[in-house]
């Protein structure tokens, strides 16, 4: 990367970070909403660890993973909203006047989310240390929890900035949240897959990468190194992340055409 | 009194007709509280296994309680993001200076609410049928559980309309909804309440959303339990929330719609 290119990213993540930390809404609700529904959650479902072959003595750390998803999940919606309220005021065209590459307008969006993405992992693994959750995974598996939520983060943010570039709408946008909520409750968020006992939702929470995604992180805080979730996970999320990044870029393309 | 209704009829049929010709109004509505019924029934079907839950019915039953309260409540939020909504476009404004008693906008939105929640509880209802929801109640009871059911509908609906007169923004939607959502979820959502242990049963304890739950249950099961309680609970909710969202609309009297 060149470092005029570099430049650019870092203004453009900055002013993404910047924006988001402005707007009290969309700072509170990633940080407060995930913790509650982990409290609630975790204490109402406290006695499913008595449900014979459940993998934890303890329902919070099993659900720990959960607010990570869930995290990224609003940064999707943030990152895609700004980013399309950026296309509805102009910014993006006047953007385009100047020497700023597109790939720089991607690449500093998607930073900005890395760095929500990874100071909402510090917090969400935090709170879950404070409250007594030990990570079976030791002290290398918390780094790696932080890489792979950072990078589950940008690929469900890159998704958003597909869908910003692609409709130009911050209410299409939104529209996309229902659907990717669908997905977190489709998932094994709740219980484990082999003890998920009607047919058909085993079914749907097999072939949902969510699962997958939640998995990997449960099992640096429950099982330890398990190298096959692990994979899975930081697979999924890669891919989503090249394959959302690469219509992006085709979206931006358009949109500068057209504009 | 023939102006009040007036006004209120005029009110809600135009919220009606917003929302059933608007998708994006429509379906978070109705599909939210599937979404919760799905992920909770299905998918902790399993939980009726633990050692001391001893709902007859078995959890989809269990869980349809949950949701049809959960569906009436959010459906009043749902409402008061259309009061705030109005406010912010300055149609309540408008409305506020035509109607002849104004205390009929808050009867207007309180029956646009119900119009909305009987689709959802209806949809609902036919996809708990489908997925073999047993029911142990006898009509009596199952008439019992819908009134119960459109009280908390009625309570939610003076809640959030009450705040969005008083904020008179959208921003004002977490205010809304948090605490709806906070008094449904601190009581014995997944597991009756003597399988909760630590905080939450404390919480769920004094909670009056518990006994709503847990009458509604009972009705369901057609052993009726706490019902005159549960139902004056309701109503008592309900008639606190009548006194908000009045005091709600002097203030955007005084502040000028």
């Amino acid at each position: 990367m060149s470092l005029a290119l570099a430049a650019q990213v870092g203004h453009i993540g900055r002013r993404a970070v910047l924006r988001t930390a402005r707007q009290p809404a969309n700072v509170i609700f990633p940080f407060v909403f995930p913790m509650m529904l982990l409290a609630v959650t975790a204490a109402g479902l406290d006695s499913a660890t008595e449900i014979p072959g459940f993998p934890s003595d303890s329902f919070l750390a099993f659900f720990l993973a959960f607010p990570f998803i869930q995290g990224a999940l609003f940064a999707t919606m943030n990152a895609g909203t700004d980013l399309a309220r950026d296309i509805q005021s102009g910014f993006l065209n006047r953007l385009a006047l100047t020497p700023m590459r597109g790939a720089a307008l991607i690449a500093g969006q998607l930073a900005g989310i890395a760095a929500m993405g990874l100071i909402q992992a510090v917090f969400y693994l935090s709170v879950g240390l404070i409250v007594g959750v030990r990570l079976a995974s030791g002290v290398g598996g918390a780094f790696v929890l932080l890489a792979l939520a950072t990078v589950i983060a940008i690929a469900f943010g890159s998704l958003g900035a597909f869908f910003a570039l692609r409709t130009g709408s911050g209410e299409a946008v939104q529209g996309l949240f229902p659907l990717l909520f669908v997905s977190l409750f489709l998932s094994s968020m709740n219980l484990p897959r082999n003890l998920i006992e009607i047919d058909w939702f085993r079914f749907a929470a097999t072939v949902n990468p969510v699962s997958y995604l939640i998995e990997g992180i449960r099992s640096l805080i429950i099982t330890g190194w398990d190298g096959q979730a692990l994979a899975l996970a930081f697979g999924i999320a890669g891919l989503m992340f090249l394959s959302s990044v690469a219509a992006g870029a085709w979206a931006l393309r358009m949109r500068l055409t057209r504009t | 009194m023939k102006n009040f209704w007036s006004v209120a009829f005029a009110v809600a049929w135009r919220v009606l007709h917003n929302v059933f010709t608007t998708p994006s109004l429509l379906f978070p509505s109705l599909i939210f509280p599937l979404f919760f019924f799905t992920a909770f029934a299905g998918g902790l079907s399993r939980v009726d296994n633990i050692p001391g839950f001893d709902f007859p019915l078995g959890y989809t039953a269990f869980q349809f309680v949950f949701v049809l309260l959960q569906s009436a409540a959010f459906g009043g939020v749902f409402t008061g993001f259309g009061v705030a909504r109005d406010f912010e476009y300055g149609f309540a404004r408008r409305l506020m200076v035509a109607a002849p008693r104004r205390s009929g906008i808050i009867a207007g939105y309180a029956i646009a609410a119900l119009g909305r929640w009987v689709l959802t509880a209806a949809i609902l209802t036919v996809v708990a049928v489908i997925a073999q929801m047993k029911v142990g109640g006898d009509g009596v009871d199952l008439f019992a559980l819908y009134g119960l059911a459109l009280i908390v509908n009625l309570a939610g609906t003076l809640w959030a309309t009450g705040v969005a007169m008083r904020f008179r923004t959208m921003q004002a939607g977490p205010v809304m909804q948090m605490p709806v959502f906070l008094v449904l979820f601190f009581a014995p959502v997944y597991v009756p309440l003597d399988l909760l242990s630590g905080w939450l049963h404390a919480v769920a304890s004094v909670n009056p959303s518990t006994v709503l739950l847990e009458s509604g249950r009972s009705l369901l099961a057609g052993s009726p339990e706490h019902v005159a309680l549960a139902y004056a609970v309701a109503l008592g909710l309900a008639a606190g929330f009548v006194l908000w969202a009045v005091r709600g609309l002097r203030s955007a009297e005084r502040a000028g719609g």
